[in-house]
């Protein structure tokens, strides 16, 4: 049998080598996968992570493809992370992301075909109250009843879906659609299109506002005493109730800020690059940026390093489906191995492995 | 020193232990003999921990070498060195809190033993040796003290020939202390050893058949505790002389800064304690000492005062306001600090540096700027200001509290909540495994807030650190505080028969 024994001195250089051993040990891996699935490994790991970049087919395209992709991972992951610090797990971003689309939406198609500047700014808002409203759901049940946040957030995903799905098919169905399920292309309408900042790059302003998110929450963590109340209750809710702070308060702080973010994610999405409320709206932006707010070890900095990353694995991914027939589900597997070698890779390093027995 | 080798139980020689560059024992060597209590004497830091580390198997030494019973002894585990006949009872209980004291019992075993046997012959210990303890309780629910006498059941049922004691009566009071030092006199008669490590000098003239004193992790010299009086044995100790704290004198105890009127409050926990008829004030320029074995509601009342739990059936009155709905922070901001018993998790977080622990209690906003930023630099300098009045050993601001030694860090929270400069201080356990010289420098800071005006509340199992510089004691018992009297006009054999009645 094994024994794990607690490390006395965590090793800081280690710690930080997690996240660059795990991409590492993730491309052996995800290589060994490949060439099982019948693909040349060597060639499938150039095509995701060094192709995207330096590629002269693909890189004028692609390079604002992995800031628009790495745009909500690091905008939900920002949010999630702050809740993870204080233990606070929110797992169900994808439904508060689905939710902020659907609210957003909801209010600028009411309004369509009225043209007016306040609609924009007016529709974001509503998007992030959106994402918010549904996190408050766990965040009640869990300061009034306990439940446990875990399964409430998660199980709101599949309710969202669901909503998702009655909006693309019910109250938000284009009439002008010939039947088809979605809603209209918000695009098309000027109001409430979230047109590109760059001309030609597809970049919108959910990817400057993600830059500005990660300066601000570097800001609220390091330099702002809310976010020393939250890391404080993370490591001791009894040093926390003792310095005077409601747990309750920051459980909802924490649940406000990611929904909120999810939200603003979800309708920077569905109105820019998405442009419709469809049944496929989400695909998994909010459960692939828990990996990224690990991944970035719930520092702003490094979440915004591994949204990228990720980000790469995304726009990667999507040219060695087109270009070598891989499977899109390879490619999801591919970012699961990222978390579980980060997992793993910290077990290590927080604790060291004693053979237990006789001996 | 005229050894009998034919009297030696255990022996080291020039036992040397490096860690990086601090010479944790340098050249030590010592002799117990058998069915003696030979005390390991020395400050915080002076290398006993290591000494008794290496002893029990948990270190191994660089150089030097050790016989036990006439053998070579070198045990690479506590395992090896419980099985030769070496037990140890640690300062910091190594017991788990969602087992019940029986199962620690059981679990801590290296022989199987069947269950019911057990639970007779731990009966019997805990009965022979006047070591109560309810064995269905979970560890999570029991007081400092009866963790303890779990940890030194557990250690006795392996029927060791040498016993190790990490400061065991740092918990106690006079009434425990006595039934152990009786538990550990019968043990020495009986043939078993004891290495007794202590700060109280005092007990070590009552218990202890010889002291070997460390100071900067090497021996001083080997002394007979009977021949020399507690203060002597403390100044070869620290290597200087001693002072003890004075008790404040009265300036203006007119004043009445705080009263608390308790009906009942009932705990959290099944094990908890119930609060019932408490009544007590305390005035500017005063200590209010509350006595009491562990476990009788200091850690419940404590709650109460800090605003950690809030009751109905509990009136606060501070100066002249009603706060008994105000939560901590709201008390200090109108001139209250508090120092709980629990340092690491409670008072301080181990995880966190030096400065985020100065965060934890900011009662007059000092270190945040407009919109609640934080100001680093007055943190800093506040945080640097409390390491160098109360002479805190650390590396610095931004070394974690979990790195500091325990009286280090009681000295660094009491020295944070003295230096917010309270009306009203009110401290649990505020010397427990503190060294003498730190001990005394802590009570000392304590009177003199006193002496200046603010009103204290001393809660303690020490009795001698209450006698010492309370003006007014007053004891729980099983939740009901006893009526505060003058510490002058309290004789020794009444605090017994108040806290007689106690264990139940």
């Amino acid at each position: 049998m094994f024994k794990l024994i607690p490390r006395e001195n965590v090793s800081p250089v280690l710690s930080l080598l997690g996240p660059l051993f795990s991409v590492g040990l993730t491309m052996i891996v995800g290589g060994i996968l490949f060439y099982f699935l019948g693909v040349d490994p060597f060639a499938a790991i150039k095509m995701i992570f060094w192709d995207p970049l330096m590629s002269e087919t693909f890189s004028t395209y692609s390079i604002p493809q992995i800031f628009i992709k790495g745009a909500p991972l690091i905008l939900i992951a920002l949010g999630l992370s702050v809740g993870f610090k204080a233990n606070v797990w929110n797992i169900g971003a994808e439904g508060q992301y689905i939710m902020g689309a659907i609210f957003g939406a909801s209010f600028a198609l009411s309004l369509y075909p009225l043209e007016s500047i306040v609609i924009f700014p007016a529709m974001i808002l509503i998007g992030v109250i959106g994402g918010c409203l549904w996190s408050m759901i766990p965040a009640f049940l869990k300061v009034k009843f306990q439940v446990n946040e875990i399964l409430v957030s998660l199980m709101l995903v599949y309710v969202a879906e669901q909503i998702l799905a009655l909006a693309s098919l019910g109250f938000l169905r284009n009439p002008d659609g010939a039947g088809f399920p979605g809603s209209r292309n918000l695009n098309q309408y000027t109001s409430a299109s979230n047109a590109e900042i760059i001309a030609g790059t597809g970049i919108h302003l959910g990817v400057l506002l993600s830059l500005l998110m990660v300066i601000f929450f570097y800001v609220l963590l390091f330099r702002h005493s809310l976010g020393f109340k939250i890391k404080l209750l993370g490591n001791s809710p009894k040093a926390s109730g003792f310095s005077g702070d409601n747990p309750n308060k920051l459980i909802f702080l924490c649940l406000t800020l990611s929904g909120s973010l999810a939200g603003l994610a979800g309708i920077m999405e569905v109105a820019g690059p998405a442009g419709q409320i469809n049944i496929d709206f989400n695909v998994g932006y909010g459960f692939t940026a828990i990996i990224v707010a690990f991944l970035g070890r719930l520092n702003p900095i490094g979440i915004f390093f591994a949204g990228i990353v990720m980000a790469l694995t995304y726009v990667g991914g999507e040219l060695t489906q087109f270009m070598l027939n891989l499977p899109a589900a390879a490619i999801q597997v591919f970012q699961g191995m990222l978390l579980f070698f980060l997992l793993s890779f910290d077990l290590f390093v927080h604790y060291k492995i004693k053979l237990k027995g006789n001996k | 020193m005229n050894n009998k080798i034919e009297n030696t139980l255990f022996q080291c020689r020039a036992i040397n232990k490096e860690f990086g560059n601090v010479r944790a024992n340098n050249d030590i060597s010592i002799n117990v003999r058998s069915s003696q209590i030979h005390a390991l004497l020395g400050e915080n830091g002076a290398g006993k921990s290591t000494l008794v580390k290496i002893i029990y198997g948990l270190l191994q030494p660089d150089s030097g070498s050790m016989t036990f019973l006439n053998e070579e002894y070198s045990p690479k585990s506590p395992k090896d060195a419980r099985a030769l006949g070496v037990g140890m009872v640690f300062q910091h209980f190594s017991l788990f809190e969602p087992l019940t004291a029986f199962e620690n019992i059981l679990v801590g075993l290296d022989k199987e033993l069947g269950e019911k046997e057990l639970h007779a012959s731990v009966i019997m210990l805990s009965e022979s040796y006047g070591l109560e303890v309810n064995l269905s309780s979970f560890i999570g629910d029991l007081s400092a003290g009866e963790r303890q006498r779990v940890e030194i059941i557990r250690a006795l049922i392996q029927k060791p020939k040498l016993l190790i004691m990490d400061e065991p009566t740092s918990v106690l009071t006079p009434f425990e202390c006595e039934s152990l030092f009786k538990t550990l006199k019968k043990l020495a008669s009986e043939g078993t050893s004891i290495l007794y490590i202590s700060h109280k000098l005092k007990e070590i003239a009552d218990l202890c058949d010889t002291a070997s004193v460390l100071r900067k992790g090497a021996i001083v010299g080997e002394y007979d505790p009977k021949k020399m009086t507690p203060r002597e044995l403390g100044e070869i100790m620290v290597g200087q002389s001693l002072f003890e704290p004075k008790r404040p004198v009265a300036a203006n105890r007119s004043n009445k800064v705080l009263s608390v009127k308790i009906n009942e409050v009932k705990p959290d926990t099944q094990f908890g304690v119930t609060l019932k008829n408490i009544d007590l004030a305390v005035y500017q320029s005063e200590i209010l000492g509350i006595g009491g074995v562990a476990g009788n509601g200091q850690e419940e009342l404590m709650q109460v005062l800090t605003g950690e739990k809030k009751d109905r059936n509990v009136s606060i009155k501070y100066m002249d306001n009603d706060i008994e709905m105000l939560n901590p922070r709201e008390r200090r901001e109108i001139g209250l600090a508090f120092a709980p018993e629990e340092r690491l998790g409670h008072a301080a977080v181990g995880n966190l540096n030096l400065l985020e622990n100065s965060l934890i209690t900011d009662p007059k906003k000092r270190f945040q700027m407009k919109m609640g930023f934080i100001d680093f630099s007055e943190l800093n300098e506040y945080t640097n200001e409390i390491i160098e009045k109360f002479n805190v050993k650390t590396t610095g601001v931004s070394a974690l509290a979990s790195s500091l030694s325990g009286g280090n860090l009681q000295k660094f929270v009491v020295g944070r909540e003295i230096g917010q400069k309270p009306s009203l201080f009110i401290v649990n356990q505020p010397t427990w495994g503190v060294d003498a010289l730190s001990a005394a420098n802590i009570r000392q800071a304590i009177v003199d807030i006193a002496n200046t005006g603010a009103a204290i509340i001393l809660i303690s199992q020490d009795l001698d650190e209450i006698l010492e510089i309370s003006n007014k004691v007053a004891f729980l018992t099983n939740g009901n505080l006893s009526i505060p009297t003058n510490t002058m006009d309290i004789k020794t054999d009444e605090i017994g028969a108040i806290m007689g009645g106690i264990s139940d």
